[in-house]
């Protein structure tokens, strides 16, 4: 074997996917050098990439949850009506009943867990699809907005806005650097290096050869080399900001929910339902708790979106939220999540929802408009979906293993030219 | 005798998929007129010498030649293989349940007047066709509405609309019960008088046996022979030695399981149709099994046997109206699966794609999705040890795969199976129920599976198999249920056990005095 196949082998996953996580992946880095030279070095500056952090971490929450949905074959057109929803009842709680910010907080969440709760019932035990009772809930969510708002703009206090607008802290000795920071990027290299070494045991446990040693340690220099790049950015901006206190909720999710999906049974009953619910069933997957529980817990990341914008924006509008169910959902298929259900990561979904987030704020810093804007963000969704069915037809896998999930070995392809029903089974008209 | 001209011949066709040579250089000589069989394990090649052929893999896919009729033809699509004549009928069947049997039969073809649909000439024409294929039906009853023996009836209407010189019939028997079966086996006799040529492609040896005028057996990719069938000696023993390049022997060898004590028993079960409450699938059925016994449910299709499975394990099916379970002498609950997974039962379902496997997954995800507690390690799921488990299983059941990480929809049926075996023996069950256990399998696969039930059973665990053959049960079984029309109608010991008792149980209402 070439030195070029063992790389990309061994970065990619495997032998047989790979189209579409290397063109995720480079994807990202091409729009962001892309922009980098369009932008004459705006884009990567310390200002603009804490300002895309703080913009779009609540997309990007709520592209967790709703992977999860998706995987589990369904869809939730409700949240950015339910993060809407949560930001007035939080910023009227707090204005009204002179409620502690931590206090409104715990209230989001809980109204995020009834929206759940309600239509998760609906789903899971009455048996209406998804895709209607959202509907409703977008309808009905938006409308509660308003009658509580009385459609207008409600301020919250300056407490509650640091988990929107906060940033880490200035502490320890003048370093230059926002110290947290920099403590920050050095947790994130020692558990990149603990993952690597990590999963090298394992393969070994498995039985199978691990990566060369020159590969690990080039994968481990280049994410290494990302980090700190990150990190001295985000560390060395104007004093006073850091790195966002939403970009710290959001990498605590997106570690956790990572785990829970790939490393658990819940997350493994999840794939299970969304792959074939009827075999999931008869393996003893309670099906109804699962799609209960999937649904619950996209409101809830819901209430916790409405509540980060409610305070970066300082105040609680009609409007908020609006089409963020179609950002979220587009991360997710970018992402490389199958509409069908049963296939899709966390992190394939983060990946797709930085490629939207980039274009978006490269095409901003270059003035473009917001007309242009979302042409072009709707080319790339298709464009992505098309790579996704072609590579399907070729046989290929298409989900981002990648980098960021190193030991797992290939993803398992469907077999070329055996589809359920031959392509040319259509009755021809003579 | 003189024989008849070659109506189709194949030369040296070979296909390559990326990584894998699914055809090399195979020759397929068919003469006007005759039936014309295709044998050969799952894998070898049938299916796709069949798209090739059709037009699925269109010409330049693939090199060889065809020659139809004398002259060499290259077809760019399935359209241009059908307006050539030749037909082919695929196992999963393309009708749209929901439109008439009319409007089936001229989907894509439908006979116009002034741009509209001629419904008048359809119904003339229908009628007609549905007469040539036997076929007893109001015309406008939909598709949905009829059985799966008719729905495969239909099809060939379908084919028959379209002037078809030449009929390709993909596992037709397949999924049909033996009277169906028949009748479909004499449509072919019939069509075969008329002239019309037919290619059928089949498990079943012994219908291939009694109607095939030559056979061509593929292995692994190449032509291995043709036999000619009027010439003699060829018999089921025969074909299979090609298949499988050896003898296979005795197919059920004793399995040596010392028999034990009753342990299971389900007595008065009952219970009736999800939809129409006035339908009971069970009526009040009552079986035991003993530890170590292979228990066989012998029955036509429709007859309640999967619905007495699926409603025991975990009220899968219907509703439940009355019943008891005991095992070990106790009364048990089986209200959800997970509560009869948790009293050792394991179901292995008919419809393995349907039903019995996720498709996404590999083989270690499937091999430890119905007990993920076993793996779970502090609330995690311990990956080496589900490598390990997985790997175990690989070796101890042969499933052909290079690793545990391959999909499951790359293996064939065999070994798809082998993976379902595997996933339910990874629950550590004491009772196995296994439905169809050899459907759409191999002759040396189904083979192997036989001797993994009697592992089983040598193991000590009890072993249910439900199977629409009765050489296999009464091969494999020591006892046999035989179930008419959601009742059980008798039980038969293997010593006592032919075809023609069962068959007589299996299609009464008389449940005989058993002591």
């Amino acid at each position: 074997m070439s030195r070029y196949q063992d790389l990309k082998k061994n970065l990619f996953g495997g032998t047989t996917s790979n189209a579409r996580q290397f063109s995720m992946i480079f994807t990202l880095v091409a729009i962001v050098l892309l922009f980098q030279v369009l932008t004459d070095g705006l884009t990567l500056t310390s200002g603009n990439l804490i300002a895309v952090v703080s913009q779009y971490s609540y997309i990007l929450i709520l592209a967790i949850g709703m992977l999860m949905v998706i995987v589990a074959g369904h869809i939730d057109l409700s949240v950015g009506s339910v993060a809407a929803f949560t930001g007035i009842v939080v910023a009227k709680s707090m204005q009204q009943w002179d409620l502690p910010w931590p206090a409104a907080v715990a209230l989001g969440l809980a109204v995020g867990l009834a929206i759940g709760a309600w239509q998760g019932f609906w789903i899971a035990y009455v048996g209406v699809p998804a895709f209607i009772v959202t509907l409703a809930g977008m309808l009905l969510f938006r409308g509660a907005n308003q009658y509580i708002g009385n459609a207008d703009t409600v301020a919250v206090p300056h407490g509650f806005r640091a988990i929107g607008a906060g940033y880490l802290p200035e502490v320890g000795p003048d370093t230059g650097y926002n110290n947290l920071t920099l403590l920050l990027g050095l947790l994130a290299c020692a558990a990149i290096g603990w993952r690597e070494w990590r999963a090298r045991r394992i393969r070994r446990q498995m039985g199978t050869d691990p990566a060369p040693v020159w590969v690990s340690a080039l994968r481990l220099a280049v994410m290494l080399g990302v980090v700190v790049f990150a990190t001295l950015r985000f560390a060395g901006g104007r004093v006073g900001t850091s790195f966002p206190v939403s970009g710290i909720i959001l990498a605590a999710l997106v570690i956790a929910y990572s785990f829970y999906t790939r490393n658990t049974a819940g997350g493994r009953h999840v794939y299970a339902v969304g792959g074939n619910s009827r075999a999931a069933e008869l393996s003893g997957v309670r099906l109804r708790r699962v799609n209960f529980l999937v649904m619950t817990n996209m409101s809830v990341l819901a209430a916790l979106a409405g509540m980060i914008f409610v305070a970066r924006s300082a105040a609680s509008g009609p409007q908020d939220g609006l089409n963020w169910e179609l950002d979220a959902i587009a991360a997710v298929f970018i992402g490389g999540a199958a509409v069908s259900g049963g296939l899709g990561t966390v992190s394939g979904s983060i990946v797709g929802g930085l490629v939207m987030a980039l274009l978006n704020n490269g095409l901003q810093l270059k003035g473009v408009g917001s007309d242009l804007v979302q042409i072009i963000k709707g080319l790339v969704l298709l464009l992505a979906a098309a790579i996704d069915v072609y590579n399907k037809n070729q046989g290929r896998f298409s989900v981002i293993e990648s980098v960021l999930r190193p030991f797992r070995g290939a993803p398992p392809p469907p077999v070329a030219g055996d589809p359920l029903v031959p392509a040319g089974k259509a009755p021809a008209a003579d | 005798m003189s024989r008849p001209p070659v109506l189709l011949e194949m030369r040296s066709i070979t296909k390559t998929f990326p990584g894998v040579t699914a055809l090399a250089d195979v020759n397929l000589a068919v003469r006007a007129g005759e039936i014309h069989a295709v044998c050969g394990e799952n894998g070898a090649g049938k299916s796709t010498l069949m798209k090739v052929l059709s037009g699925v893999h269109p010409h330049g896919t693939y090199t060889g030649d065809i020659r139809w009729k004398g002259e060499e033809v290259r077809f760019g699509d399935v359209r241009a293989s059908e307006h050539a004549g030749i037909a082919i009928i695929h196992q999963e069947l393309a009708l749209v349940p929901g439109m008439s049997i009319t409007e089936n039969v001229f989907l894509g073809n439908e006979p116009r007047r002034f741009g509209a649909i001629d419904w008048t000439a359809a119904r003339h024409r229908v009628l007609e066709l549905m007469e040539q294929v036997g076929l007893r039906e109001d015309p406008d009853t939909l598709v949905k509405d009829i059985g799966v023996g008719k729905q495969q009836l239909v099809e060939i209407a379908k084919a028959f609309a379209k002037d078809v010189t030449l009929l390709i019939l993909d596992e037709p028997t397949a999924a049909l019960n033996e009277a169906d079966s028949r009748h479909l086996l004499d449509l072919l006799r019939g069509f075969r008088r008329r002239g019309i040529t037919s290619i059928i492609i089949s498990h079943k040896l012994n219908e291939i046996e009694a109607i095939a005028d030559s056979i061509t057996i593929l292995r692994d990719g190449r032509t291995i022979e043709t036999l000619d069938v009027g010439a003699g000696g060829v018999d089921e023993d025969r074909i299979v030695r090609g298949m499988v390049g050896r003898a296979l022997g005795s197919r059920f060898p004793e399995h040596g399981a010392e028999v034990g004590e009753v342990f299971f028993e389900v007595r008065d079960w009952t219970v009736r149709h999800p939809v129409s409450s006035e339908r009971l699938v069970c009526k009040g059925s009552s079986f035991h099994v003993r530890r170590g016994e292979i228990v066989g449910f012998a029955g036509l299709m429709g007859a309640g046997r999967t619905e007495l499975a699926m409603s025991l394990f975990g009220r899968s099916y219907g509703v439940w109206l009355g019943g008891r379970v005991f095992k070990d002498g106790a009364e048990i609950q089986l209200r959800t699966v997970a509560e009869a997974i948790g009293h050792g039962l394991a179901y292995v379902s008919e419809d393995r794609k349907a039903i019995g496997l996720n498709l996404l997954d590999d083989i270690k995800t499937s091999v430890v999705s119905a007990k993920l507690r076993k793996i779970t390690r502090r609330g995690v799921l311990d990956r080496v040890a589900e490598h390990r488990v997985a790997a175990e299983y690989r070796e101890s059941l042969r499933v052909k795969a290079p690793s545990v990480d391959e999909g499951v929809t790359r293996l064939s049926g065999g070994n798809q199976q082998k993976v379902v075996l595997a996933k339910w023996m990874f629950t550590d069950p004491d009772l196995l129920i296994l439905d169809e256990p050899t459907r759409g399998i191999d002759v040396g696969a189904k083979f192997e599976i036989y001797g993994i039930v009697q592992r089983l059973a040598r193991q000590g665990k009890g072993v249910v198999v439900i199977s629409s053959e009765l050489p296999e049960l009464i091969g494999l079984c020591d006892r046999i249920y035989t179930v008419f029309e959601g009742a059980v109608t008798g039980e038969v010991a293997r010593a006592d056990a032919d075809p023609e008792l069962l068959m007589k149980q299996m299609t009464t209402e008389k449940k005989p005095a058993t002591p």
